[in-house]
Formats: C-alpha cells, sequence, structure tokens
C-alpha cells in the first residue's frame, strides 16, 4: 500500500480525529486560561483562604503527572460520584493541568510590571481591584505571552493523552489505524506531521500575531 | 507601642496647616531615615526640600503619598490625620478605607514619570476621574484636555508616552496628577531624569502652577537655582533631621549652619 493509497482509504478518520484534537485544544486552552488567571491571582492574595486554594492547587497539578491527572478526573471522581463524559474530562484534564504552570506566568509578569506603575495607580487613588484591571492586568498580558506561546504548543501535544481515555481524538484514530493495518510509519508518522502543522503552522503563527496586536495597544509599535 | 495621647483627633483653630508632619519617625530595620521630624506646610505654600542624597528627602514625599508607612508620629492633611484615624477618642492605625478618604488630596509627579504605557496621554488623565472619582467621560475628557493645554501637550493628546520625550512625558504626568484636582502637590525629583535641554519646559509648568494656582507644593530637586525662583521656603534635610529652613533668599544667601553653607558650595561647584 502506498502512502497515496493510505491516505486515500483513511483521510477521512485522519480528518476527523484533527478536528476533535482541535475541539480538546480550543477547550483545555480556554481552562488553561481561567484556571491560570484565577490561581495566579489568588496566589497573590494577601488573604490565606484565597492563597490557600491557589497554592494547593498549582502545588497539585504542577507537581503530578499529567496521565495520572486523567486517570484520576475520569476514573476515580465517579467513585465519588462526579461522573464526567470523556470528553469534558480530557479537555479539563489537560487544561488544569497547563493552567497551573500559567498561574506561575500570571504571577510572574504581574509581579514584573514596574514598581512606577503600581505607584502611580495609588498616587491616583485606585482601589487595588481597579489598579489591577486597568494598570497592571493589561501591561502583564503581554510581559506574559511569549512564554504562553510555549506553554499553548505543550498544551496542544498534551492533548495526546486524551486518547488512552478513548476520546476519538488525532492520536487515538492513528492508534486504531495501526491496530487494524500494522502501518505503523504511515499511522504514526501521518499523526506527527499533523501535530507539526498545528504547532509550527497556526499556533506559532497565531500567538506571534496576538504579541504583535498587544504590542501595538502598548503603543510600542 | 507610642502613646497616641499626645496627637490630637484633629487639627482645628484659625491657621490649619495644609500638611502637618508631627514627630514622624521612618526607619529600615536599624537605619533611620527620618528622625522625628516635625514640619508644617501652610495652604497655598510651596516648599522645597534639598539636601545631600540619603537625607530622607524623598521619604518625606513617599510617606505623604502613604507610599512608604511610617514608623512613628502621626501625619496630617488639611486638619485630617493621614496615617492613623480616631477611633473610640483617640488614633489607630488608619485602615485602606480612611487611606483612601484622604489620600484623595494628595497628587504626586514622579522622576520616572510613571505613566501608563498602554493609554494616550489623553487617556492617562482621564484614567483617574473616570475611575477613581467617577465622572463621566465627557467630563474627564473636557477636565483632561484644559490640563493638556495647560502644560502645552493638547498637541499630543492621541500620542502614547512611548512617542514623547522625557520632558513631554513628565508634563503629561503633571496634568494626570492635576486632573485629580488635589489640594496638595507632590514633586519628586521630577527634573532629575530629564535630559538638561528639557528641564526648562517641565519648570516652566509648575512656575505656572506657583503663579496662577493656588495649590500646596512639596517638592524635591536639585535644581537650587529653580528651587531659589519659586519656593516660599527652603528645607535642607541632613541625616533625617531638618538642618536648616528658611525663605529661598535666606537660606541660598546667608546659611547660618555649616553643613548648609559645605552642601550650598557643593552644588555650586558641580554647576
Amino acid at each position: 500500500m502506498s502512502y497515496q493509497d493510505f491516505l486515500q482509504t483513511y483521510a477521512a478518520r485522519i480528518l476527523n480525529g484533527t478536528a476533535v484534537t482541535a475541539a480538546q485544544f480550543l477547550f483545555a486552552s480556554g481552562v488553561a486560561i481561567l484556571a491560570a488567571l484565577i490561581a495566579g491571582l489568588g496566589k497573590l492574595s494577601a488573604n490565606p483562604l484565597i492563597r490557600g486554594p491557589a497554592v494547593v492547587y498549582i502545588e497539585i497539578f504542577r507537581g503530578t503527572s499529567l496521565l495520572v491527572q486523567l486517570y484520576w478526573i475520569f476514573f476515580v471522581l465517579p467513585l465519588f460520584g462526579l461522573t464526567l463524559p470523556k470528553f469534558a474530562a480530557g479537555f479539563l484534564s489537560v487544561g488544569m493541568n497547563v493552567g497551573a504552570y500559567g498561574a506561575e506566568l500570571v504571577r510572574g509578569a504581574i509581579q514584573a510590571v514596574p514598581r512606577g506603575q503600581w505607584e502611580a495607580a495609588l498616587a491616583l487613588n485606585m482601589t487595588p481591584a481597579t489598579r489591577m484591571r486597568r494598570v497592571i492586568l493589561p501591561q502583564a498580558f503581554l510581559l506574559m505571552l511569549p512564554p504562553w506561546g510555549n506553554l499553548i504548543i505543550e498544551l496542544l501535544k498534551g492533548t495526546a493523552l486524551v486518547s488512552l481515555i478513548s476520546v476519538a481524538d488525532l492520536m487515538f484514530q492513528a492508534k486504531q489505524i495501526n491496530a487494524s493495518t500494522y502501518l505503523s510509519a504511515q499511522s504514526f508518522g501521518t499523526a506527527l506531521i499533523v501535530y507539526y502543522i498545528l504547532a509550527r503552522f497556526v499556533v506559532t503563527p497565531f500567538m506571534r500575531w496576538l504579541e504583535r496586536v498587544m504590542a501595538q495597544r502598548l503603543g510600542r509599535t | 507601642m507610642e502613646d497616641m495621647s499626645n496627637y490630637p483627633l484633629e487639627l482645628t483653630g484659625p491657621d490649619v496647616p495644609m500638611v502637618r508632619f508631627m514627630n514622624v519617625t521612618k526607619s529600615y530595620g536599624a537605619l533611620v531615615v527620618l528622625d522625628k521630624l516635625d514640619l508644617d506646610v501652610a495652604p497655598g505654600e510651596m516648599v522645597t526640600i534639598i539636601g545631600p542624597s540619603g537625607s530622607g528627602k524623598t521619604t518625606v514625599l513617599r510617606m505623604l503619598m502613604t507610599l512608604e508607612p511610617i514608623n512613628g508620629g502621626v501625619i496630617y492633611v488639611d486638619g485630617q490625620p493621614l496615617t492613623h484615624m480616631p477611633r473610640g477618642g483617640r488614633l489607630v492605625p488608619a485602615d485602606a478605607r480612611h487611606l483612601r478618604k484622604v489620600r484623595a488630596s494628595i497628587g504626586m509627579c514622579f522622576q520616572q514619570f510613571n505613566l501608563f504605557p498602554h493609554m494616550t496621554a489623553l487617556q492617562n488623565c482621564m484614567e483617574g476621574p473616570v475611575q477613581v472619582l467617577g465622572l463621566s467621560r465627557a467630563e474627564a475628557r473636557a477636565r483632561s484636555e484644559e490640563l493638556l493645554e495647560l502644560v502645552g501637550m493638547i498637541d499630543k493628546k492621541d500620542q502614547h508616552p512611548s512617542r514623547l520625550s522625557g520632558g513631554q512625558q513628565q508634563r503629561v504626568a503633571i496634568a494626570r496628577a492635576l486632573a485629580m484636582r488635589p489640594k496638595v502637590m507632590l514633586f519628586d525629583e521630577v527634573t532629575s531624569a530629564l535630559d538638561p535641554e528639557v528641564i526648562g519646559e517641565v519648570t516652566a509648568v509648575i512656575r505656572k502652577l506657583v503663579a496662577e494656582h493656588n495649590l500646596t507644593m512639596l517638592m524635591v530637586t536639585h535644581q537650587m537655582g529653580f528651587a531659589r525662583d519659586i519656593s516660599d521656603r527652603i528645607c535642607f534635610f541632613f541625616g533625617g533631621r531638618i538642618e536648616e529652613q528658611g525663605p529661598p533668599d535666606v537660606l541660598f544667601g546667608s546659611p547660618r549652619r555649616d553643613r548648609t553653607r559645605q552642601f550650598l558650595s557643593a552644588v555650586k561647584e558641580a554647576i
């Protein structure tokens, strides 16, 4: 079977898998960004009742394996009465895991905004919430974009693990095709190429574009 | 703990100062930066603080802006305690709400301008009035444009700070602080980070404020000629205390203390 024949036979399944991977990626990114923002701000809070949970979340999700987290959320949480569909369990696990790393980026970027900006906002008598929303976060956002680019690519590649709880993503389809044809080089080779194209020609240019747009909004053209 | 019963809950009478430092002490660990400072600034008065670096002059402004907590004493603004608040007939350390209330009468300009880089000059000026004072955007815009006109920056109102020179940024920063309608303006070495040729455009704005507005001002500067021209009083700080103070002509013309003379002649040599 030539590679062309292989593609013709399995293109539909590979495309389906790619669509599921893209959906997992988008949902997981949303979860990661939200979790990172909440936990990153929480970790900076002076209130231990807010800081505590943020630290626990970051420690657990950064300190343990993504695969184990995935299995926990999908196989163990039902024992405690919380059953999630596998699709949701997939993107939640990946998103929460990456969000814990993202939280440190959020915290670091907020702390990297020059002290003079905090002082100028205080001199204008802003409340801490207004200061964060109007002065600090917009500047922190620009600072954290480049490291977020790396993290989002890690997230994309991390979604391949959801195939292990039978979410029919690109990796799952590649494994299925391999199991029925034993064409390992073709199946996994194609998966490899698709992941590379997504990372290199979709995610990276998008993050670069976002960096440019944000830099323009900061007047750094 | 300091005995707070010696401090009045508020200042009353005919000559209430706009700012009063009463027995104010500031230290970083074992290092005492300000030692039992007493300083009054009358309404409408322009007071300039000079002195060698490390003498605590910038700390005076930063404490008044509540950027630095104090370690002893009380600061009053417009008769009200700033660093403390009355509770149960005596003064206790101020909470965030009290600080916000009293801090509203104080505005500050910084050595490094500290404009918000993601906003244009006009947006910088409108930010406080809209977000803090709750003005409508139209009102805030009118007020900001008037002040940008005053500092000669109306032509550049839609520029971001990165497109402005240091002198221009500092003039926008002055307009931004004035937009909050403070009673007391603090200028912390506002010309120190500027190229020599643009210092004049910032000092011109401050001269105009002194001449045309009845603001109380407290300034730290190394521009001795400028300080002499516009100040009502000069305070020479040395080692965390006021070594000597008086009208500019007296302090610059015939200083009484050795340290003042030494400092002034060292400054003259540098020019």
